[in-house]
């Protein structure tokens, strides 16, 4: 495989599906989709990869953290996206697994003027499901539970709303969302 | 030349990721007013520019497409956003509320409840509720920023001591969650209700004052008002003409030179529906 290879072949209606899916769980935080059709090269999975193929291109600066700054992912990332990669502070979409993309407050969380200004980061989880921290906000009609990787983390993300960083969860070839705007409670250890 | 000579539902792929973009940024902060870089469309401002748009990045082709105005499936702005997109991404479309995955408005909400999994996408004239209020660009951002929405509350109270009640009919202004002031898009205060707890995911699109805005599903919003002037969704006092409805929202209809009159269902599919169920109005052939 080359870094020619693994994009969306039909890359309209695909980033089109597959933008639907992140949709869906941006507007309702704790669901879980299925984001097939992009084969990037590893350590980045399908979903990550399709993320990355319908959200980011030449406008969007794009930090690569840990062990996906490879330069297969790079070569990849160039042709199929044109993102120009930069540090954290600099960046609208960070792509990492959670402890290489610690800590979380060198990334823009917005302005009180222009709150959207703000990163999107994409994270790589070992497990994503519908058990753990418990999440209630707008999206979710009573309360939804997903596995998030630091219940904390978000928490304090969540205390700085309208400012704060969005969150897209991927694994394998499955994405859910944690935005700003959930409110988190911790799982109850037993 | 070929339909095929444009891209699926018609604006170019970058275009599309950036508009994705400013829709996540939206139902991230609920209410508030996402700058995107509109585009010109094939269609003048005010006829929905903003609302094609979010429709054309939001579209996939198993989508059914439904557009009204006004509640009306078949008005002129209707059948040729409709038309459009039949076009441009080859979707299917429908009149029937409950068919369609993505339903673009002009100014209503449908009355039938909307499912989850359903995308309403608003037209929008003016998104900033303060425009009128505070000309200034400048210092709207800084109202939104610092939750400084005391010269809304002095609008609301200015119709009431000329008035006696809230005047405001359409384009009611609404608090989301608790922190953004926002337009609800010309709607009548009757649909105010209807957004607040909806099932849809919905969407606001804002062509020539390149703002996007949206609401997650079950998101909390509430009609400003005050404790003696509590806010009331207000309709035409009659049932509707053709299919006796008294619960939908009412237009009304000169049908002579004499002054005579009737009221209408504004949501045309909802009104077919109750007369082919058997309902009748007092003016029903």
């Amino acid at each position: 495989m080359t870094a020619l290879d693994g994009g969306f072949h039909s890359p309209a209606t695909q980033s089109a599906t597959a933008f639907r899916g992140v949709m869906t769980v941006m507007a309702q935080p704790g669901h879980i989709v299925s984001l097939t059709g992009a084969e990037p090269p590893a350590p980045l999975s399908a979903a990550a990869g399709a993320v990355v193929l319908t959200l980011c291109d030449a406008d969007t600066a794009l930090h690569l953290a840990g062990e996906m700054d490879s330069p297969e992912v790079r070569e990849w990332i160039a042709f199929h996206t044109g993102a120009p990669l930069t540090a954290p502070a600099d960046c609208a979409f960070a792509l990492g697994r959670w402890d290489a993309l610690m800590p979380l407050a060198q990334f823009p969380v917005g302005t009180a003027q222009y709150p959207d200004r703000s990163a999107t980061l994409i994270v790589e989880v070992d497990r994503l499901d519908a058990c753990g921290a418990t999440l209630t906000g707008p999206g979710i009609q009573d309360r939804a539970q997903l596995s998030v990787p630091d219940t904390d983390a978000l928490i304090a993300n969540h205390a700085l709303f309208p400012l704060g960083l969005d969150f897209i969860l991927t694994c394998e070839d499955r994405v859910a969302a944690v935005p700003r705007s959930t409110t988190l409670t911790a799982p109850e250890v037993n | 030349m070929t339909e095929n000579a444009y891209n699926f539902a018609y604006l170019d792929e970058q275009t599309k990721r950036m508009i994705r973009r400013a829709i996540l940024k939206g139902l991230a902060i609920p209410g508030y007013q996402v700058p995107f870089a509109s585009r010109e469309m094939p269609m003048p401002y005010g006829w929905g520019t903003g609302g094609v748009q979010v429709s054309a990045a939001v579209l996939t082709p198993e989508d059914r497409f439904k557009v009204i105005d006004q509640g009306a499936d078949d008005t002129t702005n209707a059948v040729s956003i409709r038309s459009f997109f039949q076009r441009t991404a080859g979707v299917a479309t429908t009149t029937h509320t409950q068919e369609a995955t993505v339903i673009q408005t002009r100014h209503r909400i449908p009355e039938e409840p909307l499912n989850e999994g359903q995308i309403l996408v608003y037209q929008v004239p003016i998104p900033e509720p303060l425009r009128f209020l505070e000309p200034r660009e400048t210092e709207t951002r800084k109202m939104h920023a610092l939750e400084e929405y005391g010269l809304m509350h002095v609008k609301l109270y200015e119709d009431i001591a000329r008035h006696g009640h809230i005047a405001t009919a359409y384009a009611y202004p609404v608090k989301v969650e608790g922190r953004y002031v926002m337009d609800p898009s010309p709607i009548p205060k009757f649909d105010n209700p209807k957004m607040s707890g909806n099932a849809a995911i919905q969407l606001f699109g804002a062509g020539r004052e390149q703002r996007i805005y949206a609401l997650p599903p079950y998101t909390q919003v509430v009609s400003l008002d005050f404790e003696d002037h509590p806010f009331e969704a207000s309709k035409a006092d009659h049932p509707c003409g053709l299919c006796g409805a008294d619960d939908s929202y009412l237009d009304e209809v000169i049908v002579d030179d004499a002054g005579g009159r009737m009221f209408v269902c504004s949501d045309t599919d909802f009104c077919d529906a109750r007369q082919s169920a058997g309902f009748k109005g007092k003016d029903a052939a």
